[in-house]
């Protein structure tokens, strides 16, 4: 039977865990993921796709979840920024992010690290000119963006030593 | 003002059959909805006035790229990442890549759809210039069947075009026969990502001891559509392209072109970045 008030049941994973939701179908992912989801690290900034404060991973691609409508989450799997660290160990991207000074007022900085993160998981060692193209559509209006830079170059660094050397090399 | 939730509705159907009959029922009243890069922008600033939409995000039939001796065939979901990492495309169509990777940031290229860029009509489009150059064809498809049209002359004005309510996108063709032309993409904006473009340029030659045997121009944000300056293209077949040719091609466009004073530029800063960038193609011949 429909929902007379024109909600639809969505069925998603979220952070890995399998969510049912009742939500309008023009919902924004955003919406659903701070309201009916009540996960509230995803913020919102310009709502209109020009700022990236709203990026969460959608079956892995990086998206700007004002953006999606509900009904097209069905049968995906959402990762948002409550995930990215492991219980109570930052990821390397984030603790850069506090080493460096690349967070201030804190609106931008959940997209600001999921774009990052997404950018190490795809380029493990990227160079200068693919962290800022990675980061080309998140925007900051407080660190004048070279301690965020600086903060994504510093987590490769520090991945990187995390990497142990090869057998025999 | 955003707009009210409640009083739009967005139908998910499983298969092409079941969404071209939908727009069939009742030409017009339904509408497809794909990534949302531009519809959503329009939903939450509550300017979105249609208010039902059919979502063809997830119709396998429209999307995939295939390759032929003849044509790569882009299915119309294509989204501009996955034509920037398909091989054949950089090879042969690398002012497809390009403008791909300047449209929006990476979040945008992931949502964004090639159908989408030509079925939202604006002039001011990235890749619209380069399907003109590459004399893409267009295929729809309806309850009637498909049938392909031209990409030149697809737009028949400001938001118009050839397209019926009842039809779909279905795919684009490019025809594989310009890997030999010099190729020229420029898009101008005010920023390199994220922006949308004051003026975007496409221009394809075909060059022999020097002399321009076969050329194509293209501009976007300089008309109410975006136009393929044919007799810019008449001007110049023949030439070499030296001093002369770029003026009289310049002024050949001037009068081809109208560019308009709006929020992103001006039409006298368009017109001279136009001619500039008709210059800097040239001069690279």
């Amino acid at each position: 039977m429909p929902d007379p008030s024109g909600k639809v049941e969505i069925n998603l994973i979220v952070n890995d865990e399998p969510r049912t939701v009742s939500v309008y179908p023009m919902a924004r992912l955003l919406d659903m993921i701070r309201e009916d989801l009540r996960l509230t690290g995803t913020k919102e900034g310009c709502g209109e796709g020009e700022c990236g404060a709203c990026s969460v991973l959608l079956d892995g691609l990086l998206v700007n979840s004002c953006l999606v409508p509900a009904i097209q989450a069905e049968g995906t799997s959402i990762k948002t920024i409550e995930e990215i660290a492991t219980g109570e160990q930052l990821h390397a991207v984030q603790q850069a992010f506090i080493t460096c000074g690349g967070a201030q007022c804190g609106i931008c900085t959940p997209g600001m690290v999921i774009a990052a993160v997404n950018l190490l998981e795809r380029i493990p060692e990227p160079s200068q000119a693919e962290i800022r193209t990675g980061l080309a559509g998140n925007l900051c209006r407080c660190t004048g963006y070279m301690k965020i830079f600086e903060s994504v170059v510093r987590a490769c660094q520090d991945n990187k030593q995390n990497i142990p050397a090869p057998v025999g090399g | 003002m955003r707009a009210y939730i409640p009083a739009y509705e967005l139908k998910s159907l499983g298969r092409l059959t079941d969404v071209v009959s939908l727009l069939a029922l009742e030409p017009g009243a339904w509408k497809p909805f794909a990534g949302g890069t531009d519809l959503m922008v329009l939903f939450e600033s509550g300017k979105l006035d249609h208010k039902k939409f059919v979502s063809i995000w997830n119709l396998p039939e429209l999307r995939g790229i295939s390759v032929t001796p003849e044509f790569v065939t882009l299915g119309a979901l294509t989204t501009y990442t996955e034509v920037q990492s398909h091989d054949v495309l950089r090879q042969e169509f690398p002012m497809l890549c390009q403008a791909a990777s300047e449209t929006g940031g990476l979040a945008i290229q992931n949502r964004g759809t090639l159908g989408g860029n030509i079925a939202n009509a604006s002039p001011a489009g990235d890749s619209p210039p380069a399907l003109l150059v590459y004399d893409a064809k267009i295929e729809l498809i309806s309850s009637n069947g498909p049938r392909v049209v031209p990409y030149d002359g697809f737009h028949t004005g400001y938001k118009k075009m050839v397209m019926r309510p009842d039809e779909l996108i279905k795919s684009i063709r490019l025809p594989r026969v310009t890997q030999a032309w010099k190729q020229y993409y420029r898009k101008v904006g005010t920023r390199k990502a994220q922006a949308i473009s004051k003026i975007c340029f496409a221009g394809l030659a075909r060059m022999d001891g020097g002399v321009i045997q076969d050329i194509r121009i293209a501009l976007g944000s300089v008309a109410p559509t975006v136009v393929r300056c044919s007799a810019t293209e008449t001007a110049l077949k023949g030439l070499k392209p030296d001093a002369s040719a770029i003026s009289k091609a310049r002024a050949e466009l001037a009068r081809e072109i109208s560019p308009i004073d709006d929020i992103r530029s001006t039409a006298n800063y368009r017109l001279r970045v136009a001619l500039n960038v008709l210059e800097d193609f040239l001069t690279g011949l």
